[in-house]
């Protein structure tokens, strides 16, 4: 019984358009390649130097020896940029039927017409569709793909580009300063309230590519912010790798909520990293769902940079068969008064793996610091894995950290007593999951909420 | 309505139900006396088919149905409903959508929400159960009154054919008892059943009694009327032992 849950299919998140991309790169990383790359995209002259020298720091850094295993990526067989057959338009009709048709399937110019102000649609490698409300850019809102923000934006975006996660940091971060291509750029103005969220879908059609898509968020003082993205591709046998990276900007007072609901297909590597900085009483608010991917390594990190910065992070990540995902969050507190929340949930089944891995920093700058992290983890049978790796690193005076972790086995008490009142095993399985992240689910908006329903429906059917 | 015979269970290697054998008619009420550590729980369990305990001999029967083929959930469908001695906590689902959904699944119709919300408050009324709790987690941080309570808001919403009562007033004070033994008897008429596992007369007040088992190691050594309930509370257990 499915009662107040939609059902829906996984077939919906499957379904492999033809690969009719115009142009793509050879398999691998060289100097070359990242020369045509940057000259197809008419790379500013700083821009192509930015990827040079990223890629000889690509070449000297080792992959982490930590985490998940990772091994299985040859970067040698990467395709990193798959230019789509289409151009960036503004009107879905004249989009390319069959890439409209995928948007379509996953609700995404629906959703535009009902709960969106703005939508960025990017296809492999390149955006094909971006809207913004009229009112919105009357008010000074910015909301366009990277490359456009390159050309209309170049001071901006060259002030910010890859500061905040310089390519030094970690191989991939290396990577992606190399190579990224599309995402999205957002830039608030002082004091707008941008009530309504803005979108960006991120899809991976081309078997054995890569996708590094560069979000690039600014949100002036006391300005508002909802950002929502999404991310998807159809199951191939070979391994795509995903190294995006986001870049979120807080500035005093002013509040961002970046909402991620990540369904990868079970061939994607997922190195995403992403890191926001928080200005003076400003609010970065993280939700994070991890379904899809073969492995992840995911960590969002908050930086609170400015006194009386606050971090709010709610994550749920669910490992079913053949999955490794190892997520988590990371909250530097670098100024006075500055304070954090981390809530997650982890669920593991079929063999599964989750880890549930965090930092928490508190510099000696940072006196009076306030940190919780509640985190826990649901096995759902004995097959399935689950770890929780919390580090505190707490420097600071007068810090208030508080942590609680539970890991457990779903109850089978719990489950005979569903059953004794007439649900049915499935049901009553489905009921204790969603009851697990039922805490977390009703901080959500509800179209969320019921997708977040959806993904854990569909996972424990595991017809996978 | 419900037959039980020669009854063998065993939980891993240890036997704990030895032979036992009961009947119930419709609108028969069964009580059931003994010890602590006796079985009578896990007979319970076992009429619901808990998986935890294995049959190794015998049969039961409800409304001439062989009940062991059938799972849980599809025994409670066809109308049996216990009362645990321990409710469990489930976190994260609420009272309200818990019994809707049961109700949902035992009577294989639509429910309505509105409808079914206004049901269910009055029916917390009439077992001064705050009205708050229909939105609290199942059993989550109940008192152990509460948590029976909350069982015989279930019996009532859920209205079954067989209602197994496992010390559904144990632990309970003078008026909570009075709470759940009025609920008891506003469910039962003559077509439903009751089995009800008690140490206590008090519970049995407004329901008329067919007959009183006395249970002891595994099996029922003694069956008779409601004059056993004041001979067990007046001697003992140790009065009926080597009876059987
Ligand atoms: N799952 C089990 N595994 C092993 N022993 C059990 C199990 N369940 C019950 N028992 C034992 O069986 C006996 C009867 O238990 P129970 O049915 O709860 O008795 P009562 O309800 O009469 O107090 C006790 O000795 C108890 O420890
Ligand atoms: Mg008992």
């Amino acid at each position: 019984m499915k009662n107040y849950i939609q059902d829906i299919e996984r077939a919906l998140y499957d379904v492999r358009d033809e690969d009719k991309s115009i142009y793509k790169s050879d398999a691998g990383l060289t100097e070359e390649i990242i020369r045509d790359i940057s000259a197809r995209k008419k790379d500013p002259a700083w821009m192509l130097e930015f990827r040079l020298k990223s890629l000889e720091v690509y070449k000297k850094i080792e992959l982490p020896t930590w985490g998940a295993d990772i091994s299985e990526l040859n970067m040698d067989e990467i395709v990193t940029y798959v230019k789509p057959n289409a151009a960036q338009v503004s009107d879905w009709s004249q989009v390319p039927a069959e890439i409209k048709k995928t948007f379509d399937r996953l609700g995404i110019p629906d959703a535009e017409k009902k709960s969106l102000a703005g939508v960025g649609a990017q296809y492999d490698s390149e955006v094909v569709y971006h809207s913004i409300q009229k009112r919105l850019t009357d008010l000074g809102v910015v909301y366009t793909d990277m490359e456009t923000a390159l050309v209309e934006h170049e001071d901006i975006v060259r002030e910010y580009f890859m500061t905040l996660v310089p390519p030094k940091d970690h191989k991939f971060a290396a990577l992606h300063g190399a190579v990224w291509s599309g995402g999205s750029f957002v830039y608030v103005p002082a004091g707008v309230d941008v009530k309504i969220p803005l979108q960006s879908y991120f899809r991976l059609n081309a078997a054995g590519a890569g996708q590094f898509e560069h979000t690039l968020i600014i949100v002036e003082p006391n300005a508002k912010l909802h950002f929502i993205e999404g991310c998807s591709a159809p199951k191939y046998n070979v391994t795509n790798l995903h190294a995006g990276c986001v870049e979120l900007f807080v500035k005093e007072g002013a509040r961002l909520r970046y909402s991620t609901i990540e369904n990868w297909s079970r061939n994607m590597m997922n190195l995403n990293t992403k890191r926001a900085l928080v200005e003076r009483n400003g609010l970065i608010e993280w939700v994070s769902g991890s379904f899809g991917s073969h492995v992840s390594m995911l960590y969002p990190c908050s930086v609170l940079h400015g006194e009386g910065a606050r971090a709010e992070f709610t994550g749920v990540t669910f490992a079913g068969k053949g999955q490794n995902l190892d997520t988590g969050a990371i909250v530097v507190h670098a100024a006075p008064k500055t304070s954090a929340n981390i809530n997650t949930r982890t669920i593991s089944k079929s063999g599964g793996a989750a880890t549930y891995r965090s930092a928490v920093k508190v510099t000696k700058n940072a006196p009076y610091a306030k940190c919780s992290v509640n985190c826990e983890s649901l096995m759902l049978d004995d097959e399935s894995r689950s770890d929780t790796l919390p580090v505190m690193d707490v420097e600071g005076d007068e810090a208030d950290i508080g942590h609680e972790a539970k890991i457990g086995r779903i109850s089978e008490e719990a489950i005979f007593y569903l059953m004794a009142r007439g649900i049915s095993e499935e049901e009553a399985r489905a009921m204790i999951v969603r009851g697990f992240v039922e805490p977390i689910a009703k901080e959500l908006p509800l179209e969320y909420a019921v997708e977040m329903n959806n993904l854990i429906n569909l996972e424990l059917e595991g017809q996978l | 309505m419900l037959e039980i015979k020669n009854l063998h269970v065993k939980a891993g290697d240890k036997e704990i139900l030895r032979g036992v054998d009961l009947k119930v008619g419709a609108g028969e009420v069964h009580v059931i006396l003994g010890p602590n550590g006796s079985g009578k729980s896990t007979l319970m369990n076992v009429i619901l088919g808990h998986p935890k305990y294995q049959i190794t001999s015998g049969e039961i029967f409800f409304n001439g149905e062989d009940l062991t083929a059938l799972k849980t959930f599809e025994r409670a469908r066809r109308g049996i409903f216990l009362s645990f001695q321990n409710p469990e906590e489930i976190p994260g689902i609420t009272v309200e959508n818990m019994l809707r959904t049961a109700k949902q699944a035992v009577t294989g119709e639509k429910i309505k929400i509105l409808a079914f919300h206004k049901e269910l408050l009055a029916l917390m009324n009439e077992l001064q159960i705050n009205p708050e709790y229909a939105n609290r987690y199942m059993n989550v941080g109940f008192s152990g009154g509460e948590k029976k309570r909350n069982e015989i808001l279930q019996l009532l919403t859920l209205q079954p054919k067989l209602a197994l009562l496992d010390e559904t007033d144990s632990g309970l004070d003078v008026d909570a008892v009075e709470i759940v033994s009025s609920g008891v008897a506003k469910f039962h008429n003559e077509n439903n059943s009751c089995i009800i596992i008690t140490h206590n007369a008090q519970i049995l007040k407004h329901l008329p009694v067919s007959s009183v088992h006395i249970f002891l190691d595994g099996k029922i050594i003694l069956h008779g009327g409601a004059e056993l309930v004041g001979k067990v509370s007046e001697h003992g257990y140790a009065h009926f032992e080597g009876k059987s």
